[in-house]
């Protein structure tokens, strides 16, 4: 098939061969699991159980609320030690509303959902609710919740779902073993979710770098004619489902506009494997694959977590570390974030747990800019890193802002490739979030703005009422009482809105 | 929360480059034709060029500990030593030291650290060097001299040298024009170029660098030779050398089929003067140029016509620094217009019409 051109990117070291050929090994249950009841954008769960409960494998014990959750079920049976809060795997360090579970060890599962018989004789919202029901999210990263992905048919006219087995983070081999391992698992998911989605094509994307894995999907694969499983060039983001979109289809996906827009669903190769758990055997999500490596790991692999594992106790069951790590990352290298600390548990979006030594990180001090232009060469959004980060040294982010800082996805390309090693990432982070408050802050002016002018209008009304009243000696409406509802009612809109 | 607070973002991994190995591989690409001509023009030119260099050096540490800047760690950067090479290739190799210390003045002070230091400046400031001396002393910056190789008969041994370089006796039999030079004055003169060409060195000689010029003048071929290994080691890309020759090549033929008794050809403009160097050394500086490809092609285009303009109609027999100068100042503008279009928007920077994505 003819593949299409991305601009820009880069080639980093992969190092990938720390883990590529270590077979999954599942880790011993640990002496807790915390599971933090969010873990991606959007509302976080509703508590369902309480300390001392007793609960068994696969139990929901936190129901989704709200457009974008997702449930959450007992990676093993044991007691509810407490609900408390608990350091987030997240940058911020901050604590997070988490359930403590003390596993019994017997393992024992809970009853599960029926089966559903056959899927492709399902209507797409059984599915989807069971898909939905099993807590399954994106397992690339971004975690997000997959049954709103698949909903996606309903809104839009859509002819392909692309599966993504491009890993195309350095380290990262958990897509690519479970690839080599499941690959039957995978093209059966796949297949439930592109008859849920309505689309009668499936494509998975493989960077080349993975021979292996594109062998063992193209033989599972061979017996569907719908499913065609492509070798993508190896060149960081080519994971990005956009970039992803445009090296197979040839499309861009237009600004603000989704990869659905097109007609085209990108789920991860994981996730298909989720959906077939949860189809084909009522499991819910409540393990995934976690590559732990980097040069300080002594003995990297990939590990099946179950959730809400400590990432101190994965990496104590990887041998510990070697040497000293200078930094430990959650996620890639690339789009990773760094870890607060080794007492955070692993959630369902960790794909990766790398100790990285300071060569591997290869920081060093910032140097001045020398207008080398590799960082508008590499771009693979087309954006003009150099300029944008002028303009946000000078704290002029409007300025950064029309340049396209917001179109910036933080693929860090350009801060791999800066001679002068600028934190350019950090910088478009940094402008982001800000331009974002500034956009909050601006809404929420607005909508203040609106309710006071209502607000004048209706006193002035209601003077007039009791101008007219005490003219008229007309028996008095009520007229205050509306008045206040609604302030109250502003008020809490304006909190919401906040 | 500030952005120096913050704790940093990713990536958390590196590639290799530095803006140190950057310059050493430039200088590293320079060394064939340094070595070559400070060997064709003996010790005076070893005695320039060390000042020069030196001269920089010096005034770009004064600069840094004025700005309270770190000194040393600066320096390792090797930016200063490479504008001091280059300027001290753009001298007449038995020029008086005081060119290369007041070229350094010029280049480091007034064109690098006014604008903020490295990175900063607007105009390359080797050129910025060369060109303030052309015009305040263009008689010591056109006395040329023809090859006198180290250890050959007629080469000024070491003592000689001192004289020529520091005591500002040159020796009035060797001077001679450069190749450009000599056709603008004898064009001046009504002696057509179809004439006097029979006078300049033949094209190998040119290519080879046996010939009157600058050090960064002659010996095309090395010159060559090293920008493309910087090609070939990335440092630079193809676009800005191959539109600036291009430019000077294209418009050079033209106008020599219309006239040949005034225009030189194309093949004549590339091999003299400093084309090569201007090119692939001048030209391409990462400061003073666009950012993106298709505003380094503009920028190399109009180096090249300028230098074909400047050199016919100027005053100035030769116009790279000139021609490169003036594109250094459009640098900010096409820049401005010929940045790269964003992933899914227009070049207007709207977002795609669905349906009809390819812009």
């Amino acid at each position: 098939m003819k593949l299409f051109s991305i601009r820009g990117g880069i080639h980093p070291e992969y190092r990938k061969e720390l883990t590529s050929e270590k077979a999954i090994v599942a880790m011993p249950m640990p002496a807790a699991l915390y599971i933090p009841l969010q873990q991606h954008i959007g509302a976080p769960a509703e508590v369902l159980v309480a300390e001392g409960d007793l609960v068994k494998k696969g139990q929901m014990i936190a129901r989704n609320q709200g457009a974008v959750s997702a449930s959450q079920h007992a990676p093993t049976s044991g007691r509810i030690k407490t609900v408390t809060d608990v350091t987030a795997p997240h940058p911020s360090g901050l604590p997070q509303t988490t359930i403590i579970l003390e596993p019994d060890g017997k393992d024992e599962w809970a009853e599960l959902p029926e089966p559903i018989a056959d899927p492709f004789a399902a209507d797409m919202h059984t599915i989807n609710d069971r898909v939905a029901q099993s807590g399954i999210v994106g397992m690339g990263g971004a975690a997000f919740p997959s049954a709103i992905k698949l909903n996606l048919g309903d809104q839009k006219k859509l002819d392909t779902l692309l599966l993504n087995g491009a890993e195309c983070e350095p380290y990262l081999t958990c897509d690519d073993r479970v690839m080599r391992e499941y690959a039957d698992e995978i093209i059966d998911g796949a297949r439930i979710m592109a008859h849920a989605l309505g689309t009668s094509r499936i494509i998975v994307g493989i960077e080349q770098n993975k021979p292996q894995a594109i062998e063992s999907m193209t033989r599972a694969a061979s017996a569907f004619p719908e499913i065609e499983v492509i070798d993508v060039p190896v060149q960081y983001p080519m994971g990005s489902e956009r970039h992803l979109v445009q090296a197979i289809t040839g499309r861009e996906t237009p600004a603000r506009k989704l990869t659905a827009d097109l007609g085209i669903v990108v789920h991860n190769v994981s996730t298909a494997r989720a959906v077939h758990h949860a189809v084909r055997f009522g499991r819910p999500l409540v393990a995934r694959v976690v590559t732990v490596s980097g040069g300080a790991i002594r003995e990297p692999g990939n590990i099946l977590t179950p959730i809400g594992a400590l990432v101190s106790d994965l990496v104590g069951f990887c041998g510990g570390f070697a040497v000293r790590p200078e930094s430990v990352v959650n996620g890639g290298p690339m789009m990773g974030s760094p870890l607060p600390s080794l007492d955070v548990p692993v959630v369902k979006g960790t794909s990766g747990i790398l100790a990285l030594t300071a060569e591997e990180i290869n920081d060093r001090p910032t140097e001045a800019c020398i207008r080398c232009g590799s960082c508008v060469t590499i771009c693979p959004c087309g954006l003009s890193p150099v300029e944008m980060a002028a303009f946000i040294r000078k704290d002029k982010l409007e300025g950064a802002a029309k340049l396209g800082v917001m179109d910036c996805f933080s693929c860090g390309s350009c801060s791999y490739v800066c001679p002068s090693h600028i934190p350019l990432v950090h910088y478009f982070n940094y402008a982001k979030g800000v331009l974002n408050d500034l956009e909050r802050e601006r809404n929420k002016n607005e909508r203040i703005k609106s309710l006071a002018e209502v607000r004048t209008i209706r006193i002035e009304k209601a003077a007039e009422i009791k101008r007219a009243t005490l003219a008229g000696r007309k028996p008095a409406p009520d007229s205050a009482a509306p008045g206040n509802t609604g302030e109250a009612k502003a008020a809490t809109e304006e909190k919401a809105n906040a | 929360m500030s952005i120096s607070t913050m704790k940093k973002s990713g990536p958390f991994a590196h590639g290799y480059s530095s803006v140190q190995k950057t310059m050493f591989t430039v200088l590293l690409a320079l060394l064939p034709a340094t070595l070559f001509n400070l060997y064709l023009f003996g010790w005076p030119a070893i005695m320039l060029f060390t000042v020069t260099v030196g001269a920089c050096l010096a005034v770009e540490a004064g600069c840094l500990s004025l700005a309270g800047k770190p000194v040393m760690a600066t320096l390792a950067d090797c930016s200063a030593l490479l504008t001091g090479w280059l300027l001290a290739m753009s001298l007449p190799p038995w020029a008086p030291w005081w060119l290369g210390v007041l070229g350094a003045i010029f280049a480091i002070a007034m064109a690098k650290h006014s604008f903020g230091g490295i990175g900063q400046n607007v105009f390359n400031p080797a050129m910025v060097g060369r060109t303030v001396l052309l015009i305040s002393f263009p008689v010591a910056m056109t006395t040329w001299v023809v090859p006198h190789p180290l250890f050959s008969a007629g080469a000024p041994g070491f003592f000689e040298a001192l004289a020529i370089t520091f005591g500002g006796q040159m020796p009035d039999a060797v001077s001679s024009a450069s190749a450009l030079g000599h056709i603008k004055t004898e064009l001046s003169r009504h002696i057509p170029v179809t004439e006097s060409i029979a006078d300049v060195p033949g094209l190998m000689d040119m290519l080879f660098g046996y010939r009157a010029g600058s050090m960064g003048e002659t010996s095309a071929i090395l010159i060559l030779a090293g920008g493309l290994f910087l090609m070939a080691k990335r440092i630079i890309s193809w676009h800005i050398p191959l539109s600036v020759m291009g430019g000077l090549f294209v418009i050079a033929e033209i106008f020599h089929a219309v006239d040949p008794t005034h225009f030189t050809s194309g093949t004549f403009h590339l091999v003299s003067g400093a084309t090569f160097l201007g090119a692939f050394f001048i030209a391409t500086d990462y400061v003073t140029s666009p950012v993106s490809k298709t505003g380094q092609l503009i920028f190399g285009l109009g180096c090249g016509v300028l230098i074909w303009l400047i050199r016919n109609f100027a005053g100035y027999p030769e116009g790279v620094a000139f021609a490169v100068l003036l594109m250094n100042g459009l640098a900010p503008i096409i820049d401005q217009y010929t940045r790269p279009r964003a992933f899914g928007r227009n070049r207007k920077g709207e977002p795609l019409p669905l349906g009809k994505e390819k812009p």
